[in-house]
């Protein structure tokens, strides 16, 4: 009762906070924060759903963001509307992402963050080579404006922050939906054992490359919204940090977890996008010159190196990770000489 | 038609023959067992059956339909449930979802079905859930439903995995090793339990190295050895063989 009430109240604060709070950057803050939230949900389902190491995950922001850019922009002088290329942007994210699974099926752990990695990198060189379509470094710029029943989203981030909002709540719904359905049962199966999870039925590749797609989907969703936001485009956006920043989020607020992964996003972004240049903003009106933003990576490292220490399982992390933890605090070794024995077995002992 | 049927399956590692030629029937609505000394081939011959690997050479039929080659998850599909001799449950996942799971075949809803929880979704979901917890109360587990599988008593595993086999609704059921690391009270239960299986019409294959267990509840007993059958018929004929205590205890002195 207390717990729908305190959602409610928060539901009808995130609804009515651009009419409460008429500076333009703070909206345009907690936009970004949003699409970050968006991101970080999608690569839940991917590393918490289904325990794939997925280190190069800012691709699919980047292909869903190029999407657009090359979709509806005077770039071809095709000119798709905003709200078509939101699914289009998912659909073309979710199909890389098949494209990126299907190769690393029978990889696990170690080996499938190293092959992601790559592709994560490959990804943004791809569009800044593609100089003759892409303006390679330049970006592009001069996307079309969304528009609402003929009204232009103009330069104000309100709309921008109600559609974010919008697709969150899609998010989450779709995601927890996921969560308490076959297909999220198949997830966890082959996350705590594949073999195992073969045996049940479940059939490893399209579930695996199902994880990949969705995951994907969510991200291609959130670049097509952020490119329209920013109205613009370039390689230097997705670099390899974003994907780090986004598995941070995970770490933080709990794995697995839909409304730990929420705040632990909402909170790495507050720090990135507004504490730190605020009080920059701060120090330098004292005469201090000092930019805090520097030091933002040595904030995250202190961040999740105590998070490792004290709270490993995350912030609000869900029921298994904490019992996973728990067991693996009470017995260290246990836990580790257990992951190599699944790991290194190809078949069943004979 | 045969119920199930191998037929000269042979599996070569490199050079190492771990399964010889190896031909048996089984007779549905039977309980069978297959022993052997460690290293015998056994674990090698459930895992040909469920795909894990593909024989070099022969041919494995379930109800007249060769299923040799097959990827492990349709083997399930066609009907084969298996447990495992170091169990293999999901152990941070609640009893209820583990058996939930092994329903997975005989699932039909899509991921679209799964994002939008449609109504013909819940309602199968619904469906799942109810069988999944008649299937605890057979292995009589229905207390432990929320537990994680990981937390429960070894014996209490031991059952869980087998409800899990059985939420597949399989024709052969493969027991590798039920019985290891139990006390004899619950090796009872066990042997109660395999014949209650069997009563509702699943065949029962069985690994086991208990003696006793496997000449009480079998019908028929395949005796392996170096991947060889050397012996097979009812329990009595199977213990009085002198070949199989040969491969059990060695060669009697003065008998070469």
């Amino acid at each position: 009762m207390l717990k729908g009430l305190g959602i409610a109240a928060l539901g009808l604060l995130v609804l009515v906070y651009p009419l409460l709070d008429h500076n333009n950057a703070h909206v345009d803050f907690l936009t970004n924060a949003g699409a970050f939230i968006l991101l970080a949900l999608g690569l839940n389902i991917v590393v918490g759903f289904a325990g794939l190491l997925d280190l190069g995950y800012a691709a699919f922001f980047a292909i869903g963001s190029y999407s657009f850019a090359l979709l509806s922009s005077q770039q071809f002088e095709i000119h798709i509307p905003f709200w078509v290329m939101l699914f289009l942007a998912s659909a073309i994210a979710a199909i890389f992402g098949i494209l990126l699974g299907a190769p690393t099926l029978r990889l696990r752990g170690d080996y499938l963050a190293i092959v992601t990695l790559g592709f994560g990198e490959i990804v943004p060189q791809t569009f800044l080579n593609l100089s003759q379509w892409t303006n390679g470094p330049n970006g592009i710029s001069s996307l079309d404006q969304p528009s609402f029943f003929g009204r232009a989203f103009g330069f104000s981030a309100t709309p921008y922050y109600y559609v974010i909002i919008a697709l969150i709540a899609i998010a989450i719904l779709l995601a927890s939906n996921l969560q308490n359905s076959r297909l999220g049962r198949a997830w966890m199966a082959i996350r705590e054992d594949e073999l195992a999870a073969r045996h049940m039925g479940v059939n490893t590749t399209t579930t695996k490359l199902a994880a990949f797609a969705l995951g994907a989907s969510f991200s291609g969703m959130a670049g097509c919204v952020y490119a329209a936001k920013l109205d613009l485009v370039s390689p230097d956006q997705f670099q390899f940090n974003v994907s780090v920043l986004v598995l941070s989020m995970l770490v933080l607020g709990g794995m697995g977890n839909i409304v730990g992964v929420i705040v632990g996003s909402f909170i790495l972004s507050f720090i990135n996008s507004f504490l730190l240049p605020q009080s920059t903003a701060l120090a330098q009106s004292v005469g201090l010159h000092l930019d805090f933003t520097n030091y933002r990576f040595m904030l995250y490292g202190f961040i999740l190196v105590a998070m490792m220490l004290f709270r490993p399982e995350g912030l609000i992390p869900s029921r298994q990770r904490k019992a996973e933890f728990k067991e693996a605090m009470k017995d260290p070794h246990l836990a580790s000489q257990e992951q190599e024995e699944y790991e290194e077995r190809p078949g069943l002992t004979v | 038609m045969t119920f199930f049927k191998l037929t000269d399956v042979r599996k070569a590692f490199g050079g190492l023959v771990a399964v010889n030629d190896l031909s048996f029937e089984i007779v549905p609505g039977s309980i069978v067992a297959m022993i052997g000394p460690n290293g015998a081939g056994k674990s090698t011959v459930f895992n040909l059956i469920t795909g894990i690997y593909t024989p070099t050479n022969g041919r494995i039929e379930l109800e007249g339909q060769t299923i040799n080659g097959l990827r492990t998850d349709k083997v399930t599909a066609l009907g084969i449930a298996r447990t495992f001799q170091n169990i293999r449950l999901f152990a941070f996942m609640s009893a209820l979802d583990n058996v939930m799971t092994g329903r997975h075949s005989r699932m039909h809803c899509q991921l679209f079905e799964s994002l939008l929880h449609t109504p013909r979704q819940r309602k199968e979901e619904k469906i799942v859930r109810e069988r999944a917890r008649e299937l605890l109360r057979f292995v009589d587990l229905e207390r432990d439903a929320d537990n994680y599988a990981r937390n429960l008593p070894y014996g209490h595993q031991r059952r869980l995995e087998i409800a899990r086999a059985l939420a597949s609704d399989p024709k052969l059921l493969l027991l590798d090793e039920p019985a290891a690391g139990m006390n004899p009270k619950e090796k009872e239960d066990l042997i109660k339990l395999i014949r209650r299986i069997r009563d509702t019409g699943v065949t029962v294959f069985l690994i086991e190295h208990d003696m006793n267990l496997v000449m009480n509840v079998s019908e028929r007993v395949t005796v392996l050895d170096h991947g060889e059958k050397i012996c097979e018929g009812l329990p009595v004929e199977v213990r009085n063989d002198e070949r199989v205590i040969e491969a059990y205890l060695g060669r009697a002195e003065g008998a070469a």
